[in-house]
């Protein structure tokens, strides 16, 4: 009797397992089968249309594109910093407690509440206005837990005796860190930096509570620029302070709208948008798989 | 000529932490920003509407010409579509995570578990999309008077979404579990079932509330599903058909619109904002609590 219910209760668990995929499996088709036909090359190239069949997410791939970047380059270095500060130098005590619980509690908040904290300290406070700064400066915080958790996972993945190997031959700590620790961590750090990024790409709710709009027929300021004049080519970081969209406020817009044309446009967008997730989020696991050391 | 060299490596060693610990800092300085921006402009709604009249007022209707500011309506929307989902995850996480742990070999478990977490990884506007335009069609057959929106589609699917947030932390608890404690059992004839329900369910048990903690913190949060997919009226309800709005949805719906700053209207994103923050911090404070203990005693 046991042995048969034993037997049933597998069934159902791979039940369960397999339920969740095929929801998955059945949405990538559904948007797939609505959505593919309009994956045009003007789809890319032209901007948003109140005329559904004339729409695309040029400025929505060039905004996503900003934001990441720069959203990147404010993560990485401050969340590698902090989880090496927490994982290397920090005292055992109760400040440093503090700390973690706080960064543990920071992962739980929900991301329409940094949108809020966006809107209060970078739009208001800061001036900065509805623009990519402020955007990926929100985007930034909303991701910091997640590079500072794992990088602290890789950190402490290392054994100790690289960093008293590095100590023995007389290095000083930060020299046994940058030149050993970091090396060594450096497949499972990249594999958590992967993974916020994934996230911030998805993320609709706080830069929408940000304020920013859902029609932008204009690009960026172009970082580089050629001109006929010396020096030919000029840089600029001017684009950072204009205004963007992301694919996910596109997506959202279109889904809002009642024509069928445009949930056809949605259905294209989202199909960009589960490319590039997926395609992260694959990066990310065939990492974390090659850089499975056993020390 | 050696001291002025040990000199400049002490004093660039001790430059690298103190910048190290200006990053960590950062973490702090943003949970005040939190709460120091939602508690300014929260007071100011305060001076305007009674915490008396914002707790039970049965009406939120602060964009009407007679304003109502009563959070139960949101508040009844946000429990509503998180029991939902909860309704989807909890079972179906737990019951993965169990089948993962004790019945499925090493190599099956490392296969499924990331493409689990792929669940979690899917944007939720695409989800919201799911929900408005593939789910609710589908309900309608089996309930032909459901709304276009509605909190039970987008509670399905959110439930879809935190299914590996249940399955994953509930799987490290129980696969933390001593083997001692499994064979034990096994040597007095225990099936697999029996073992999983009776030694490792109960031993992992605080492990596994942490887990179930974490996603309800995270369906109270979630935004974009509800936003799209269950609709923008603040109903005091717990018909699943009809359309709701949740305290997430309200937000998103106030900052599509241009509201004035520093109006009454706009002050109620912060307050719904500091509503959210209150309760999500409780509930990740619980099950990080919880976390810590099920780490300690078996490591």
């Amino acid at each position: 009797m046991i042995k048969i219910l034993d037997r049933i209760f597998k069934y159902i668990g791979i039940g369960a397992v397999l339920l969740g995929l095929i929801v998955l499996a059945v949405l990538v088709l559904d948007v797939v089968r609505d959505g593919f036909p309009r994956l045009t090359w003007d789809f890319f190239t032209s901007y948003p249309s109140s005329k559904p069949e004339q729409a695309g997410i040029l400025s929505a791939w060039v905004g996503t594109l900003w934001i990441m970047l720069t959203t990147a380059a404010l993560t990485i270095p401050l969340g590698i910093g902090a989880a090496i500060y927490l994982e290397e130098y920090a005292p055992k005590n109760r400040w440093t407690d503090f700390i973690e619980i706080n960064i543990a509690n920071l992962a739980g908040v929900p991301s329409v509440v940094y949108g809020i904290l966006g809107l209060g300290l970078f739009v208001r406070a800061l001036h900065m206005d509805r623009s990519v700064l402020a955007g990926s400066c929100t985007l930034a915080l909303l991701v910091l837990p997640i590079v500072i958790l794992s990088t602290r996972e890789a950190l402490r993945a290392v054994p100790s005796s690289i960093r008293e190997a590095a100590y023995a031959v007389g290095a000083t700590r930060w020299q046994a860190i940058s030149g050993q620790v970091l090396p060594a961590a450096f497949g499972n750090i990249l594999t958590g930096i992967i993974l916020a990024m994934s996230r911030a790409i998805g993320e609709t709710a706080p830069l929408v509570t940000l304020g920013a709009l859902t029609y932008i027929p204009f690009l960026p300021t172009p970082p580089v620029s050629v001109s006929p004049s010396f020096p030919y080519v000029n840089f600029s970081l001017k684009g950072l302070l204009d205004p963007f969209t992301v694919l996910p406020i596109q997506i959202f817009n279109w889904v809002s709208r009642p024509q069928k044309g445009f949930l056809i446009c949605a259905a294209a967008g989202i199909i960009v948008l589960l490319i590039i997730t997926l395609c992260l989020n694959g990066a990310a696991i065939y990492l974390r798989h090659k850089h499975q050391k056993n020390w | 000529m050696f001291e002025t060299r040990n000199t400049a490596v002490r004093v660039k060693e001790m430059m690298v932490e103190r910048l190290l610990q200006f990053c960590s800092l950062l973490s702090v300085f943003t949970t005040m920003a939190i709460i120091y921006i939602l508690m300014s402009e929260t007071w100011g709604f305060f001076q305007k509407v009674s915490l008396w009249e914002f707790l039970t007022d049965t009406q939120w209707t602060p964009l009407f010409t007679i304003k109502h500011f009563g959070i139960m309506p949101l508040l009844c929307g946000t429990m509503l579509t998180t029991v939902i989902a909860l309704m989807v995850a909890v079972p179906t996480g737990l019951i993965s995570a169990v089948y993962l742990s004790e019945y499925a070999s090493a190599s099956v478990r490392k296969i499924v578990k990331p493409i689990l977490e792929v669940l979690a990884a899917v944007p939720t506007v695409v989800y919201g999309y799911f929900a408005l335009l593939f789910v609710t069609p589908v309900l309608k057959k089996i309930f032909p008077d459901i709304s276009g929106f509605n909190s039970l589609s987008a509670g399905l699917v959110m439930g879809i979404m935190i299914i590996p947030l249940v399955s994953s932390l509930s799987e490290d608890a129980m696969h933390a579990v001593p083997m001692r404690l499994r064979e034990g059992a096994y040597a007095v004839g225990s099936q697999k079932i029996q073992v999983a329900f009776n030694i490792v369910l109960p031993a992992a048990l605080s492990g596994i509330s942490a887990a179930i903690i974490l996603a309800v913190s995270r369906a109270i949060g979630e935004t974009m599903i509800v936003a799209i997919a269950a609709g923008q009226q603040p109903h005091l309800t717990l018909n699943p058909l009809v359309p709701i709005e949740t305290i997430s949805a309200y937000i998103v719906q106030i900052s599509l619109g241009d509201t004035p700053h520093g109006t009454l209207e706009y002050k109620t994103i912060f307050v719904c904002g500091m509503t959210l923050f209150m309760m999500t911090f409780f509930l990740n404070m619980m099950s990080f609590k919880l976390r810590k203990r099920f780490q300690e005693v078996y490591d």
